[in-house]
């Protein structure tokens, strides 16, 4: 538990690092650093797309698949590492 | 049937002298009198002998008369031819009784003068009528008992029916006789067979034959004919849904905190994190790196055109408009770009004159009437629409919902209303056209004149300002105000209220809608008698007519001794500078509990900064609560909240500032209009000491800077001078299009500004602090000094 609130708090820490978020496999958030409403609406919507995009590159290569994923909005970065349970979420804006 | 021949007898008699009439015995056909009676004339010596005489024993009264049969008879044996009766001696011979009536004819109804009744029946009659005639008063009970008795049967002609219908022989009967051979009688009988067809008439067919009469062929009809279009029916079924209130609530699932703990706890978690964490790493240093996605090629370009162009950072000459007929002597108080149409402006025109000037002059300013001139870039030379104002305009707004309603603040205080619909096509034609003649929509008043649209709706002077209005602003259409003062949100989306301030301490509120039904009724017969005889003159369209001349104020502030000279609006506050004050208030109206009148509450923040009047007070159109003021040799920058002073404000120019108004591109930059005719550019991020450029438009004082937007390449700004004249300036690149991140400078330096002013603010409480103590411990060490200073005595020593 603790390891993990270390490596959570590492990553977290970093230069313009905005929010972390942990997710289960059915989208609903463990644990996280940002407010109550806007982790909901991250972890409800990221998993859907994880989700798709998981399928796609499986479709496209069965033995495929996917292991991180990165959106970047104009204003900041979300990568999503996905898992067979979790889901990792941080978002970061890089330009400051 | 009638009898033929009445039995009529006449009665002879020979002795006496009696006159009888003789009634007559032919049929009714042949003299004009009944059958039963007949007319006679007798002699006077017949009259006496039988005692009849006309009008003695006869009269009127009393015709009739009975004379014996015997005497008849009588007289006609011993007078044979002369007796008066002797052509009728047979009828009186014949007839059956002894006595006759004789009636005197007196109006010779008959012919004659008497007339002899030869029937009995007829008598009988005669006499009932004398009876009843003579016994009428007391026997009328008699009358009713008589029984009717029969009379002789008259012939009509009904015998001669029964007679044709009567069988009867027309002849003699025939006899036959017939017979037959004795031998005959009795003999046996044989029959045998014989086949009906076989012989010519073996039988008597009724052979069936088609009747005519039933197969008419019906060869005319009278029928009606209508023609329909084509019509063709068809069904179908359809799934009939009714709709029905439901709704749906939802909330994200989560977990509870317990569930998070045990996994946070799970062993898996712990291996996911572990495995994850170090791609997460490396992207983010990437990030943190470089910005990859960043275009640095496009930033490149955009630094270094400030120094490849040949960058003319002045602000170039576009257009520029003066009317010499309509603003010859006159200065302009207000422009506006029209929201919708490009190209157009309007500007307010105004007399330049002092107040006494004006005062001296005001019969000729009569004359002279106000206008809004109406410019578009296509005609320099000529104004496209003209609004005729009461009075001269200071101020005026489009309405921002509605381009074609404008409303504007006059010299004495009333508030006017303009409705250009009518005109708009006019004004959007004219930019397209280009000034040529175009044969279609050939108005002939475009050709030579300008249309002049007079105010449509004009607020009472009585309850108008008292002092010219100087500012007049439109209320958001979501936004509306009511009666007690109390904002409400307004469900039409279109503006319909109106904020004006004038010198007079008073802040206006103005509704443009009817009133609604809380007027007495006397105001609204009042103004129903008003909208009648005003019917539309000058083609004025009826917009606001209900508001014309009765307009009133929806909500009057007060503030009892501050002057308005300009507005900004806020939600709920507003700014309200005059005489180089600027007051910030809540203009919620409260209740005086001591007077029950409505009042407002008292300014909240009071600032003298400026030197002069506050001329202008304006928003940034990119910051929501950073206000612009400008006033005498300075202008301040304001930020809403904070409360100790202005954030950022300019030192002292060397001439008057007299208008200034923000960039609609550039967060940084501003405007400043002077007296002299120049126009500062200030750009904050680059220097807050002086402006960054000036410029000099014009020779004398700008009254107005409005800046616009026309496209993306190209920004305007309209100057107006004191002598009328209108210059669009077209900005440069430099000026009209933002440096990287410039928001996000300017709101990082305007906090900075923020911190510094409550820096400073608490360096100066400290510093009183520090003041006050020091002073005390001086105070007290004085004291101190004083009562524990060892005596000195000074001993004057006589030198001995």
């Amino acid at each position: 538990m603790a390891e993990v609130e270390e490596t959570l708090k590492r990553i977290q820490t970093h230069k313009g690092v905005i929010g972390t978020i942990v997710v289960n496999a059915e989208g609903i958030p463990i644990r996280t650093t940002l407010d109550n409403s806007t982790t909901v609406q991250y972890a409800g919507l990221l998993h859907q797309l994880t989700m798709k995009a998981r399928s796609t590159v499986r479709d496209l290569d069965p033995q495929n698949d996917l292991t991180f994923l990165r959106i970047r909005p104009k204003k900041h970065e979300i990568m999503v590492a996905p898992d067979k349970e979790y889901l990792l979420i941080v978002i970061q804006n890089p330009s400051e | 049937m009638s009898t033929k021949r009445p039995k009529s007898t006449t009665t002879t008699s020979k002795g006496k002298d009696k006159k009888a009439d003789e009634s007559s015995a032919g049929s009714v056909a042949g003299s004009g009198h009944p059958n039963d009676i007949l007319p006679l004339t007798l002699t006077s010596a017949t009259q006496e002998l039988f005692g009849c005489r006309c009008d003695e024993d006869v009269t009127g009264d009393n015709p009739y008369k009975i004379l014996r049969k015997e005497d008849i008879v009588q007289d006609m044996r011993m007078r044979a031819a002369v007796s008066d009766f002797s052509p009728m001696k047979q009828l009186v011979l014949d007839y059956p009784e002894d006595e006759l009536l004789l009636v005197y004819d007196r109006d010779f109804i008959y012919g004659s003068s008497f007339y002899l009744v030869l029937t009995a029946d007829a008598k009988e009659r005669h006499l009932k009528v004398i009876e009843v005639a003579l016994e009428r008063e007391p026997s009328e009970v008699f009358a009713a008992q008589k029984t009717s008795e029969p009379q002789p049967w008259i012939s009509l002609g009904s015998e001669q029916e029964i007679e044709e219908e009567s069988v009867t022989d027309s002849r003699p009967r025939l006899k036959y006789r017939i017979s037959r051979v004795r031998r005959e009688f009795g003999a046996p009988i044989f029959f045998s067979d014989r086949n009906a067809m076989e012989t010519k008439d073996g039988f008597i067919e009724c052979t069936p034959y088609q009747d005519k009469n039933f197969s008419l062929k019906q060869m005319e009809r009278h029928t009606g004919v209508q023609t329909i279009p084509n019509l063709k029916s068809s069904s179908t079924q359809t799934q009939w849904t009714y709709p029905r209130s439901m709704c749906t609530q939802y909330e994200p699932r989560e977990f509870s905190e317990e569930k998070k703990e045990n996994c946070l706890q799970s062993e898996k978690l712990k291996n996911f994190v572990n495995s994850v964490a170090s791609r997460f790493e490396i992207a983010i240093q990437q990030n943190e790196i470089m910005d990859v996605f960043f275009d640095d090629w496009k930033a490149l370009s955009e630094e270094d055109s400030g120094y490849g162009r040949k960058a003319d950072p002045h602000l170039k000459e576009y257009q520029s408009f003066t009317d010499l007929h309509f603003s010859k002597e006159k200065t302009i108080s207000n422009i506006n770009w029209h929201p919708t149409i490009n190209g157009v402006i309007a500007v307010a025109v105004t007399e330049r004159l002092s107040f006494e000037d004006r005062i001296n002059g005001s019969t000729k300013l009569l004359l002279n009437p106000s206008l809004i001139l109406f410019w578009s870039f296509s005609d320099p030379i000529n104004p496209q629409l003209l609004l005729e104002c009461p009075d001269d305009v200071f101020s005026f707004e489009f309405c921002p919902s509605d381009p074609n309603i404008i409303v504007g603040g006059c010299m004495n205080g009333q508030v006017v209303l303009w409705d250009i619909s009518t005109h708009v096509e006019q004004l959007q034609g004219t930019r397209t056209s280009g000034g040529k003649n175009i044969a279609a929509n050939t108005n002939a008043l475009r050709e030579n004149e300008t249309p002049v649209v007079r105010y449509c709706a004009v607020s009472g002077i009585e309850n108008g300002h008292k002092a010219p209005i100087t500012d007049i602003q439109w209320l958001p259409g979501t936004f509306e105000v009511s009666r007690m003062g109390v904002p409400m949100e307004n469900k039409n989306g279109i503006c319909v209220q109106i904020v004006t301030c004038a010198p007079d301490c008073c802040v206006m509120f103005w509704d443009i809608r009817a009133p609604r039904v809380l007027q007495t009724m006397a105001d609204q017969r009042k103004q129903k008698v008003e909208e009648k005889p005003l019917e539309n003159p000058h083609g004025v369209p009826n917009t606001f007519k209900h508001l014309d001349l009765t307009w009133k104020p929806l909500i009057r502030v007060q503030h009892i001794s501050y002057c308005k000279t300009r507005l900004q609006l806020v939600l709920s506050t507003t700014f309200c500078p005059q005489d180089g004050e600027l007051v910030y208030t809540d203009w919620k109206l409260e209740k005086d509990n001591d007077s029950g009148r409505l009042f407002s509450a008292k300014p909240s923040h009071r600032f003298i900064i400026h030197d002069g009047q506050v001329n202008t007070v304006r928003r940034s159109p990119f910051f929501k609560d950073i206000i612009l003021t400008v006033g005498g040799w300075t202008f301040a920058i304001w930020k809403e909240g904070v409360t100790n002073g202005p954030i950022i404000q300019s030192s002292c120019s060397q001439k008057k500032c007299t208008v200034g108004y923000w960039s609609q591109s550039r967060p940084a930059v501003l405007f400043i209009g002077k007296e002299d005719g120049n126009i500062d550019v200030w750009d904050l991020l680059e220097k807050t000491h002086e402006p960054s450029q000036t410029q000099n438009i014009t020779a004398t004082q700008i009254t107005c800077i409005k800046p616009w937007i026309v496209s993306s390449k190209q920004h305007l700004l309209a100057v107006s001078d004191h002598l009328g004249t209108l210059h669009i300036l077209e900005i440069p690149w430099t000026l009209r299009s933002p440096s990287s991140n410039e928001k996000l400078s300017m709101s990082k330096y305007f906090e900075k500004e923020v911190d510094r002013l409550v820096y400073f603010e608490k360096r100066r409480e400290m510093r009183a602090k520090e003041k006050k103590d020091y002073e005390a411990e001086e105070l007290r060490k004085k004291t101190y000094l004083i009562s524990h200073q060892p005596v000195i005595f000074i001993i004057g020593t006589l030198k001995l």
